[in-house]
């Protein structure tokens, strides 16, 4: 216990190091640089929210589900549709809700739904290839990645969706500085999601069951854990906080289209691996690092070479550590 | 009525037959021994038991029901538990931890109690970690509750992988080699707590070991096998003499 908080601590000074350097190099104003601070905050939570997925479904399953990006997209459109019913019901004076109570419960039923979408994945496209190669695991959540987005392409057209606007954005001026309740209150709502998680693995019997399974899951059915419940809660719990994300994402940037998923996931990804597969922790600071690199490399240098700076710098970093932060080499542990 | 009874179990992988019309039954608080040499199909047998094979034929009755079709899971549920010929833990959970899980099967609190930690999850809790901790002072190991299995010296996970097969109150206890890999000091130890569990739990004990002396020692009946079938069965002095047992297993420096 006492080494994981020196990881953190360590971690906090170093991205406070790089921050402090990116801030006193690039010459910025602290209110600009504060506010792209802010952004960085709001733009790795998604990251991290969806990094988790990935990092959990490996540590327990050592398998990654390529589909995990389109489980946010999905979580999205379900957070869309009760969210924009909802209004609707209340605009026609059926169900006329507050909208922060709206939003609530936006949040969570969105969760609960999508989370039964994530163990629909692992139990029609996953588990019968439980002892089948990586790769055909891999192929599947290529494959269910594209049956969402064409499914949804199908369902509901090509059109784009607007997220309704559930809470007024105000901003706050505090000196130079400006916050806004949104970004504040996605920061706010991720970092919770995340402390849950953290609780739920480390002190539930099925968050200890998922840990197990990581080391050793021949011998968990024998001692009375009934494995498939915990993979499929494993997934449930990955796709529903990519469903937080997906609604993040919505409230942060309005417009929805079915292929949102695809770099927003591929990008989560990258994040879990540099976290070190299978760490719980690595995956939240990684998804958050992310956010970090790609704000200022874009405050810094011109925004088309966003992404082509960031990412040289990951792959440069995974060159020195190709198992991540906390990743052991040559094996995947589900770490916390 | 015996607790456990094996009836003319039959087991092949793909055309190989590795185990043959094996019958069995043990009665609570009796110990007994199966020996061989290396493939005979001792292992296959305690996983056929507790339902990582299932049989190609015969009935396996524990308490009057048929294990067959079960998955291993339900059948730990159900009261067997197990240790395995290589250690087999969840190498950076605590001792405590280990224990805790393997009772997961009796843990009753849902979702909804974990989620907003009622008042009967915590009494729950707290009484599942009282369990824990006396399995764990039992077993001699409950200074080390907190460690990390990885970094306990080689006896001490013995004990620990022990502690987690009784942490579900089995009926039936499966020790595939449980002196494996021990110095005499730890053997010693081990044959001790074994004998300890029988007395003060009370249940069955079933054990595969290739070091005479302690199946000699612990053992009221053994079984020999020898290719999928057994050979010999019956008390260690009877065993220890029959010249099949001699031929097929012990060899002639053995029998000392």
């Amino acid at each position: 216990m006492g080494r994981r908080l020196k990881i953190v601590i360590f971690s906090l000074v170093g991205v406070t190091l790089v921050v402090a350097f990116i801030f006193l190099a690039s010459g910025m104003s602290p209110a600009s640089f504060f506010q792209h601070l802010l952004n960085a905050l709001q733009w790795g939570s998604f990251y991290a929210l969806i990094a988790l997925g990935y990092s959990m479904v490996y540590g327990v399953l050592m398998l990654f589900n390529f589909a995990h990006g389109d489980i946010f997209m999905v979580g999205a459109y379900i957070g869309w549709g009760i969210a924009t019913g909802l209004v609707a019901l209340g605009m026609r004076g059926i169900l006329p809700l507050p909208n922060w109570l709206i939003l609530v419960l936006t949040i969570l039923l969105a969760m609960f739904f999508t989370s039964f979408v994530g163990m629909l994945v692992e139990r029609v496209g996953y588990r019968p290839l439980r002892e089948a190669p990586r790769a055909s695991a891999a192929i599947t959540g290529l494959m269910i990645g594209i049956i969402l987005e064409t499914g949804n392409l199908a369902l509901l057209g090509a059109q784009r969706r607007n997220f309704p606007s559930l809470i007024k954005t105000q901003t706050y001026h505090l000196g130079p500085v400006t916050v806004t309740n949104v970004k504040i209150m996605i920061v706010f709502l991720s970092l919770l999601l995340m402390f849950g998680l953290h609780q739920f693995v480390r002190r539930t019997k099925w968050g200890m069951a998922m840990r197990a399974m990581a080391y050793d899951f021949v011998v968990v059915p024998l001692m009375g854990v009934p494995m498939n419940t915990i993979a499929a809660l494993t997934f449930g719990l990955g796709s529903a906080l990519a469903a937080a994300a997906g609604i993040f994402f919505g409230i942060a940037y309005p417009v929805l289209e079915p292929y949102m998923g695809i770099l927003v996931g591929w990008k989560a990804f990258v994040a879990a691996i540099l976290g070190g597969r299978g760490s719980i922790l690595g995956a939240a600071l990684a998804g958050f690092l992310l956010g970090f690199i790609e704000i200022f490399v874009a405050a810094i240098f011109p925004s088309t070479l966003r992404d082509v700076i960031a990412y040289s710098i990951i792959l440069l970093i995974l060159t020195f550590r190709p198992h991540g932060f906390f990743g052991e080499p040559y094996s995947a542990r589900l770490r916390l | 009525m015996p607790l456990l009874q094996v009836k003319n179990m039959t087991h092949f992988f793909g055309g190989l037959r590795a185990v043959h019309n094996y019958n069995l039954a043990i009665e609570p608080g009796q110990v007994r021994g199966l020996i061989g040499p290396n493939g005979a199909g001792k292992t296959t047998i305690f996983n056929l038991i507790t339902g990582i094979y299932r049989p190609t034929e015969g009935e396996i009755i524990l308490d009057g029901k048929n294990l067959v079709g079960f998955q291993p899971y339900e059948i730990a549920a159900m009261g067997i538990g197990r240790t395995f010929q290589n250690l087999r833990l969840w190498r950076h959970l605590t001792v405590l931890e280990h224990v805790k899980l393997a009772r997961y099967s009796k843990i009753r609190y849902g979702l909804i109690g974990a989620l907003f930690g009622t008042a009967e999850r915590y009494r729950e809790e707290a009484e599942i970690e009282e369990r824990a901790y006396r399995l764990l002072e039992m077993m001699g190991i409950h200074h080390v509750a907190n460690q990390v299995v990885i970094n306990l010296p080689y006896g001490t996970q013995r004990k620990v992988e022990m502690a987690r097969a009784l942490a579900s109150e089995p009926k039936l206890l499966l020790l595939d080699e449980p002196t494996a890999g021990m110095n005499p000091e730890e053997l010693t130890e081990m044959v001790q707590v074994i004998r300890q569990i029988r007395d003060e739990l009370g249940l069955a004990i079933f054990l595969i070991e290739h070091r005479m002396k302690v199946v000699m020692d612990l053992c009221e009946t053994i079984q020999t096998l020898d290719f999928g079938e057994v050979i010999a069965e019956g008390t260690p002095e009877e065993i220890r003499s029959n010249p099949r047992v001699i031929d097929a297993y012990l060899g002639k420096e053995g029998v000392a």
